[in-house]
């Protein structure tokens, strides 16, 4: 399936590999979502899911944290290797697993709280901060980190909800960094952001790099093409493609793939 | 019934009017319908709405005046001096009515002549022997003045009651002649139904209004009228209530601070069994009750609501005031006098108003967008994290709203109190012991023998308009928070 | 975001596999079931009362719905009826006609008992006199045997029924202690027994002092004439207002001060409607008091703001493409809501207005107010028209008054009471459901 160029192949194997998906199937009570999907995500690196509407990209980054377990009707089968663990083991625990592996959401959702208590919230749950100082550390890095903390450090205590959308979206970053996830999944995070806060959340993804493992799922093959090393491209529930960013989009192996990129179909 | 015979009459008018005024329409069309500016119908509806509205109006405004004008008549008729010591001019009138209905039946039952019962020279123990011997209720009270005030009492109303019917009458008859005569075929029959219709619909819709103008008209004459009897200061800052029971005259204390704290009191004990049970079955029921589970539990509670109150006050009597005897009575602990208190009527609140809760907790809890849960969820949360830092916090506005709501309920309630809490006002802190309530005063005031003139009734309404101006003041406040709360993620 | 974050990646992030939970986890995990618990516990609680309610309600009024009776075929010859009525105390012939009876009915089951007239008094009542009054009214009875069905005192009902029992029993001049050894005799012979209680159904209240005689059957009439009130009234006037307020009211000062009202006097105390009633309806338009026509007034104004706010949801409920549709053919804006709009809110309207019906069906308070308390429903009305006017209670009132009662017999009357207003409600709520689901749309 990965009949990645050889040397693609190499830099591949440069890195870690963080999550080795193999044969996952994924099934909303009747209808058959994800298709024999196997895809390995490296470490400090930002792969790309795209696809047409309903490819069941999104689903399948669901899978990653378990957040499918919310919805009643889902059944996730095959096996999810987190740093060689499998999630769905009846012994893993969704809540530490979803410590580890991070969310950012499409629509930006702060919680109707302060801006310090968003981002406290994770590490206060998890015990991650000894005391007040700790957390006040912890706040200020995520915020600095998150690339929005120039801007709210003097109203941490208003509320997140009155933010601008860019920035409730890097404060929602923010908040998924506090909790030191090693994996940070994001659901078309730039889909409901104007051009301006979307280059900042891409300039921000990019710094992210450097210390997390990220995925995202996007709509825009430029924004695909402009944050990510690896893209892996879904169609109608099957994996159809995954390799290097740059090979991926000017030289395709399957012609699905090569019709979707030059806009037949999607 | 003359009245309702009156209805019947215009009702049979407009009938009559509808089926002329259809014809007449057809026919200055030559019989064609598509003759006509509209269907033939509204010409028959036309002219019925001419002939019902105006008489129904001024049936309505008639009937509403007429009282007024013999009341103030009638009550010119009687001097100050008749007026005895320690009563008021509305007990007198009082008697009066009495007597002028003592006469009717009389009347009616063929014991005296109508030309008795209007001789104005007519003596009182004269009168009052026959109406005695008619098996009619007569007081002492009655004085030549009264009986005089009873006789022009009946005649005014009769006179009253002839000149409404025949006016009623007549303008039905007119209303449906002037909209005969404007019928012919260009007569645009439909816009002036629907106009009249839309006239008839605003009407419909104001009387919520005219409901709320006669809940606070009433309350405050009355209320007006006893604090003319009745210091205000000592009704609203008076520790002690005891009510004569003599009647008139006798010296009573009409304090309310004992009713506003036992409805306090009551209110809080049941809002304690009611606000946790109900917050947590809402909270356990929305989030993590499976389908099934859901479809039979919550409609099952919510059956709770809709039992009436007074299965409730029987269960407070019967059921729980003897079992809390049997626990906290001089059996068990020894802190129950009786099985009526404070603790039963406000366990049975709290019963009642758990679905109260729950349900409005419920829809409050669901109204948390997915998106919020998630974001929890995506950071490591657990459920119950996720609703006790997230989703509560969220909702918190909405579910004040709902326990205000449910607060205002409690003070309003009647039929468990009165069954449940016992008799005697006290100011007292033992939850065992029985109080009473506004709400339990109210009707106790109102269906005792009390006269309607006597501080001892019209207390009542000063104790009414205590609780409408609080319960109200408690509603406003929570469909504000509500409605803020709505507001927010709309 | 500086260089250095390459090296602080991690100071929080914890070693350790996901297959073992770690401490906290544990302990986060425990809380989450504490909580999920208490959760349970609550909806627990709340079926508990639930059930707690009915299994009181049906145990305790069950025994409404019957009373002991005594049994008896007797036969009375016109010799023996021409006897009595020659002799001074005529009924107490026929007593001592009837004790011969039964002492033989007795004897004939080998149960010796002596007893006299008064013993028999405390029992039955005041038997001689029902017996003459059958046979003069029956002549043609005479002669033949004639099955009696005579109703036990309160007392000995009572004792059947586990009230009263040997132990907590005094000797009165109701009930004594050596009449129980009788009561037990009559009951071996198969003579008094228990039946259904068709007064407890038909009657009407009695007497402070005979709980036996009380039935529901004239406050059920109550209810029924102020049910016809509140439906005439409130089902035209709560539809107008509703569609006044969905479909034509501008947005304006006096739309707003409507459902400002509206909502408001939804949660208005139901004895602040009795004040208005008392208030408006009797002091001051004089209407009769303790008349179900003011009773269904002072409910109808109580009940519209629920049959308002039902009947706007479900209007609401049709879809604009509805009227749009009409308008387009021609027709006017109130044609597009009569002929359309309002035939396919109707399900939704009915509903509203049944549970709104049954809602004030179960009204107590307003109804003390005005007079409707259970001690004047002493029987039927005349006639349709005086049902409005001629005083009366309503169900609810009339269990309010025998709660109230000292005497405990009628307590057992007040359950039974119960059960029957829930039958009602119950019925009411049944088909607001099958309306529901018959003719609900999902657009």
């Amino acid at each position: 399936m990965y009949d990645a160029p050889h040397t693609a192949e190499m830099k591949v194997n440069q890195k870690e590999i963080k999550f080795d998906c193999r044969d996952c199937q994924v099934y909303y009570g009747d209808t058959h979502a994800i298709k024999d999907v196997s895809v390995q995500i490296e470490d400090k690196t930002v792969t790309a899911f795209i696809g047409p509407s309903g490819c069941g990209k999104s689903t399948f980054l669901r899978c990653l944290n378990r957040m499918n377990d919310t919805i009643d009707v889902a059944r996730v089968e095959g096996s999810f290797l987190l740093d060689g663990e499998n999630i769905y083991d009846k012994k893993v625990d969704p809540v530490q697993l979803r410590a580890k592996v991070g969310m950012v959401f499409q629509k930006p959702n702060p919680f109707p709280k302060s801006i310090y208590d968003n981002i406290a919230y994770g590490p206060r749950i998890h015990g991650l901060a000894k005391n007040k100082t700790d957390l006040d550390d912890i706040v200020e890095r995520s915020l600095r980190r998150g690339a929005i903390w120039d801007e709210v450090k003097d109203r941490l205590h208003a509320s997140g909800t009155g933010l601008s959308g860019g920035q409730q979206q890097r404060l929602c970053i923010a908040r998924a960094i506090a909790t030191e996830p090693e994996v940070l999944l994001m659901d078309e995070p730039c889909s409901a952001l104007d051009p301006i806060a979307t280059g900042q959340v891409e300039e921000l993804i990019d710094e992210l790099r450097e210390s997390y493992s990220v995925v995202i799922v996007t709509h825009s093959m430029q924004q695909a093409a402009r944050v990510s090393q690896k893209t892996a491209f879904f169609h109608l529930g099957n994996l159809v493609e995954y390799g290097e960013t740059g090979q991926i989009f000017t030289n395709p192996v399957d012609p699905r793939t090569e019709s979707y990129i030059t806009g037949r179909i999607g | 019934m003359p009245i309702f015979w009156l209805f019947l009459i215009v009702l049979a008018i407009a009938a009559v009017g509808f089926v002329i005024g259809r014809q007449r329409a057809l026919q200055s069309a030559g019989g064609d319908s598509r003759g006509l500016h509209s269907l033939p119908g509204y010409y028959g509806w036309n002219v019925a709405l001419k002939a019902m509205v105006p008489a129904f109006g001024l049936m309505v405004v008639w009937l509403l005046v007429q009282p007024i004008y013999v009341s103030s008549t009638v009550s010119g008729m009687i001097p100050e001096s008749a007026i005895a010591e320690g009563s008021s001019m509305g007990l007198v009138m009082a008697e009066v009515r009495r007597a002028a209905e003592g006469l009717d039946s009389a009347v009616a039952a063929g014991a005296i002549t109508e030309d008795f019962a209007r001789n104005a020279r007519a003596d009182v123990a004269d009168v009052t022997q026959r109406l005695k011997d008619a098996g009619q209720i007569v007081t002492s009270q009655i004085t030549q003045p009264v009986l005089r005030a009873a006789q022009e009492y009946r005649i005014l109303n009769n006179t009253g009651n002839l000149v409404m019917s025949g006016l009623v009458i007549a303008i039905a008859l007119a209303g449906a002649l002037y909209a005969l005569r404007e019928t012919n075929a260009v007569f645009r029959a439909r816009n002036v139904v629907e106009q009249g219709v839309r006239a008839l619909l605003i009407a419909a819709a104001s009387i919520a209004v005219l409901t709320t103008l006669g809940i606070v008209l009433s309350l405050v004459f009355n209320t007006i009228e006893f604090f003319r009897l009745y210091p205000a200061s000592e009704f609203f800052f008076g520790l002690n209530w005891a009510p004569s029971f003599s009647g008139r005259g006798g010296a009573s204390d009409l304090g309310i601070l004992p009713l506003l704290w036992g409805t306090l009191y009551i209110s809080i004990v049941a809002l304690l069994v009611a606000v946790p049970i109900g917050l947590f079955a809402a909270i356990y029921l929305s989030e993590y009750a499976s389908r099934r589970l859901r479809a039979v539990a919550k409609p099952a509670i919510e059956v709770l609501a809709g039992i009436p109150t007074i299965v409730y006050g029987l269960f407070a009597l019967l059921t729980v005031g003897p079992l809390l005897m049997e626990v906290f009575g001089k059996e068990g602990l020894g802190w129950m006098q009786s099985g009526t208190s404070v603790m039963t009527a406000g366990l049975v609140m709290g019963i009642m108003l758990i679905p109260f809760v729950s349900s409005l907790s419920d829809d409050i809890i669901n109204a948390v967008p997915q998106a919020m849960r998630d974001g929890s969820y995506g950071l490591g949360a657990t459920q119950s994290e996720t609703i006790r830092q997230v989703v509560l916090p969220a909702a918190l506005p909405g579910i004040v709203g709902a326990i205000l709501l449910a607060a205002s309920r409690a003070i309003g309630e009647t039929m468990i109190v009165v069954l449940g809490a016992g008799a005697a006002a006290r100011l007292d802190l033992n939850p065992f012991e029985a109080m009473t309530t506004v709400t339990a005063k109210i009707v106790s005031q109102l269906t005792g023998d009390a006269d309607f003139a006597s501080p001892e009734a019209l207390v009542a309404f000063a104790l009414g308009m205590t609780l409408f101006v609080i319960t109200l003041g408690l509603n406003i406040f929570a469909l504000y928070i509500v409605r803020k709360y709505r507001e927010q993620y709309e | 975001m500086t260089d250095a974050s390459i090296n602080n990646a991690a100071p929080g992030r914890r070693p350790g596999s996901l297959l073992s939970a770690d401490v906290r986890t544990a302990k986060r995990n425990a809380a989450e079931k504490r909580f999920r618990a208490y959760g349970l516990t609550a909806m627990l609680i709340g079926l508990f009362f639930l059930v707690v309610l009915f299994v009181t309600i049906v145990r305790s009024g069950a025994p409404a719905f019957t009373r002991t009776v005594v049994d008896v075929e007797f036969t009375l010859t016109q010799e023996q009826f021409d006897a009595a009525e020659s002799e001074l105390f005529k009924t107490k012939a026929y007593s001592n006609l009837f004790i011969s009876e039964l002492d033989a009915r007795l004897e004939q089951d080998g149960l010796d008992l002596d007893f006299d007239e008064a013993a028999i008094e405390r029992l039955l009542g005041k038997v001689g006199g029902t017996l003459r009054e059958h046979y003069r009214a029956n002549p043609g009875d005479l002669g033949q045997p004639v099955q009696f069905e005579l109703a036990a005192s309160s007392r000995v009902d009572g004792y059947f029924k586990g009230r009263v029992t040997r132990d907590t029993l005094q000797d009165s001049r109701f009930l004594q202690a050596s009449d129980l050894d009788l009561v037990d005799a009559l009951e071996e012979a198969g003579i008094m027994k228990q039946a259904f209680n068709w007064t407890f159904i038909t009657g009407a209240d009695s007497g402070v002092d005979n709980p036996g005689g009380a039935g529901i059957g004239a406050s059920v009439v109550g209810s029924f004439f102020m049910m016809l009130v509140v439906l005439f009234l409130s089902l035209p006037i709560g539809v107008a207002a509703s569609i006044y307020l969905e479909e034509f009211a501008p947005q304006n000062r006096f739309t707003d001060l409507i459902e400002v009202n509206i909502s408001n006097l939804a949660a208005v105390p139901s004895i602040v409607f009795g004040i208005l009633g008392l208030a408006v309806f009797i002091q001051f338009m004089h209407l009769p008091q303790s008349a179900p026509l003011v009773g269904g007034l002072v409910l109808t104004l109580m009940t519209l703001p629920t049959i308002i706010i039902s009947t706007r949801a479900s209007l609401k409920s049709v879809p604009p493409s509805i009227r749009d549709a009409a308008l387009g053919v021609g027709a006017s804006k109130m044609q597009a809501v009569f002929h359309h709009v309002l035939p396919l809110a109707m399900p939704g309207i009915l509903t509203g207005t049944i549970i709104g019906l049954a809602q004030a069906l179960g009204e107590t308070a307003p109804l003390l107010l005005i007079g409707m308390v259970g001690f004047v429903a002493r029987g039927y009305p005349d006639g349709f028209l005086a049902g409005f006017t001629e005083p009366n209670s309503a169900m609810p009132a009339q269990i309010y008054t025998w709660a109230a009662r000292a005497d405990v017999s009628f307590y057992e009357k007040a359950w039974g009471g119960i059960i029957i207003l829930l039958a009602f409600l119950l019925t009411m709520n049944i088909i607001a459901i099958i309306l529901r689901r018959r003719f609900e749309r999902r657009w």
